[in-house]
């Protein structure tokens, strides 16, 4: 598989945002079906378990695509700690897409639950029957859970950094658009063209600014 | 900088609106939610503070196992493996109401059976099942705040009677079960009880056709009644080392009796039971033909969620289904974080080793 060098590889991408998507519901589903007794704590129990072991399997897939076609370089004026930050937070968010689902696997088997995807598709047990082993990937799976959540955010944060603010094309690396790396000093940028990146990015976005308001662009 | 006030701006509405809404699926801000954690404080609660390492409900058990035989006539009501007929093995757990694990057995309070029924294609049926057809109340709203309004005042050993008198007076349907409650048969043994499934549940037949379906399992040793009036007398654990003495000679049976709801039969609310004749299908018979103290028993470390189900059987739309399933799922991990006690029955044996 190939990739231009300022993108990363289109299956890349489109397993990229699938699996926003897919996890950030999944999070979202995680706490709220806990939070309740209501008919929707079934309900939401019900897709959690298929939804995780998607994941699963999405994020092995990805990880081969990741390793088979590498990353584009990041901006040359990235100072160290940046580098740091962003090589580091992206081990750590492969981690949890890894770790969350095979530790919710594990926790049914430990708690001598049936693995159920659905009611006919059960998967074995991969741990014994141990309360004790339980009690602690029960633990593990919620608060890993709310470190990818917070991981999320930040990674949001920074991708919006990248995009809205440095405008050094790290963003448009995991998008569709213009990735080059010279459009960071805003003062030479072109009228900037991710607005479509941002909306598709985020429902909550508002709408991006209307950037021919700004004194900064004369 | 100033430039840059916009984006930053932008950023921090996406980054801090993402967080707010997951704080509201969350239940963290919002409107406050019955969760798993307030039904289990509830039952806490109700017996003068956690118990830890026990179930915080029905604390008190004994574990067993045996088989259950279809005779293939349930399948007529749904595909469920376990229907089909055959032979497959049985765990399960007898029980008595409330959240206390060495109360005394001579209380006029739930006796219960829990099962645990697999196929050998990894099929489950859970049940959690209690000797009365009716349940106090219909809502997880209303069973926390029964826990809280029954709770036994230490001095007279019995509920506040201005809280209690308040809370039946909202309540007919509470009345109406203590009312069942006091001219029932209290069962002498765990062996000759009914059981009941409580709530209704969806069972679809392999034709697609779907029935709102209640079940019981009903002894073939006749039911007794322990003697209400002499309930202080009883030993302590009778029941529990009663029934594992038993079955160490005599198994226990039980038919399982499939109730296909009526017309007009409620099926949304445990709280009322059907009568009058209905379509019943005896789908087989249930034999423990062994008992064991919860230390020693395969009963312990399981929950007994009856919502885990096999194909052909769903939930109905009684909203205690979901609370049951997520209140179980709460107490199950509080227990296995705290580690397991010694059950009632377990310290008689031990001290009748110890003599």
């Amino acid at each position: 598989m190939r990739r231009d060098p300022l993108h990363f590889a289109p299956l890349l991408r489109v397993l990229h945002w699938l699996m926003m998507a897919m996890i950030v519901t999944m999070l979202f589903i995680g706490v709220g079906m806990v939070s309740t007794t209501g008919s929707a704590y079934v309900t939401l129990l019900h897709l959690h378990r298929p939804l995780g072991i998607a994941i699963l399997v999405l994020v092995a897939l990805r990880l081969l695509v990741r390793l088979a076609t590498g990353a584009p370089e990041l901006p040359p004026d990235l100072d160290a700690p940046q580098r740091l930050a962003a090589k580091s937070s992206h081990v750590l968010l492969y981690a949890a897409m890894f770790a969350l689902p095979l530790i919710g696997w594990g926790m049914l088997s430990a708690g001598g639950y049936p693995v159920a995807l659905s009611q006919a598709t059960v998967l074995p047990p991969i741990l014994p029957h141990d309360l004790r082993l339980y009690a602690v990937l029960r633990f593990a799976h919620t608060w890993i859970a709310l470190a990818l959540f917070g991981l999320i955010l930040l990674h949001l944060a920074a991708a919006l950094m990248h995009g809205l603010i440095r405008r050094d094309g790290v963003l448009q690396s995991m998008t569709w658009g213009d990735a080059r790396h010279d459009r960071h000093t805003p003062e030479h940028a072109p009228v900037p063209a991710p607005a479509a990146d941002i909306a598709e990015r985020d429902e909550i976005a508002p709408p991006p600014p209307d950037e021919s308001d700004s004194p900064a662009r004369d | 900088m100033k430039k840059q006030l916009l984006p930053a701006a932008l950023i921090a509405i996406v980054v801090g609106g993402s967080a707010t809404a997951f704080a509201w699926t969350a239940g963290v801000i919002g409107p406050r939610r019955v969760s798993g954690g307030t039904v289990a404080n509830a039952l806490e609660y109700n017996v003068g503070g956690a118990k830890p390492g026990y179930r915080r409900a029905h604390a008190k058990g004994i574990c067993f196992t045996g088989d259950f035989r279809a005779n293939g006539a349930g399948s007529a009501l749904a595909g469920a493996s376990v229907l089909k007929p055959g032979e497959y093995p049985v765990i399960g757990r007898f029980s008595l109401g409330g959240g206390n694990p060495l109360a005394t057995d001579g209380r006029n309070v739930f006796h219960a059976m829990a099962l645990l029924l697999r196929t050998p294609n990894r099929q489950e049926w859970r049940m959690a099942l209690d000797d009365t057809p009716i349940f106090p109340v219909a809502t997880p709203q209303d069973f926390v705040a029964l826990q809280y309004a029954s709770r036994p005042d230490p001095r007279t050993g019995k509920p506040d009677p201005k809280v209690m008198g308040a809370f039946i007076k909202k309540h007919p349907e509470t009345k109406a079960f203590q009312d069942y409650l006091a001219k029932a048969v209290l069962p002498d043994s765990f062996g000759n009880a009914p059981y009941y499934s409580i709530n209704a549940f969806r069972f679809t037949d392999p034709s697609g056709t779907t029935r709102l379906v209640r079940w019981q399992f009903v002894p073939e040793t006749p039911l007794k009644g322990l003697d209400k009036d002499r309930l202080a007398t009883l030993p302590k654990d009778y029941l529990v080392d009663a029934f594992i003495t038993h079955t160490r000679h005599t198994p226990s049976r039980w038919h399982l009796q499939l109730i296909v709801a009526n017309p007009g039969d409620v099926t949304d609310r445990a709280t009322v039971a059907w009568s009058g004749p209905h379509r019943t299908i005896d789908a087989g018979v249930l034999t423990i033909d062994r008992a064991q103290i919860e230390e020693q028993g395969d009963c312990r470390d399981l929950n007994f969620d009856p919502t885990i189900l096999p194909p052909g059987i769903a939930i109905s739309d009684d909203p205690l289904l979901p609370a049951r399933s997520k209140a179980y799922s709460t107490s199950f991990t509080r227990r296995a974080g705290e580690g397991p006690r010694p059950s009632a029955a377990g310290r008689d044996l031990a001290g009748q080793g110890a003599r």
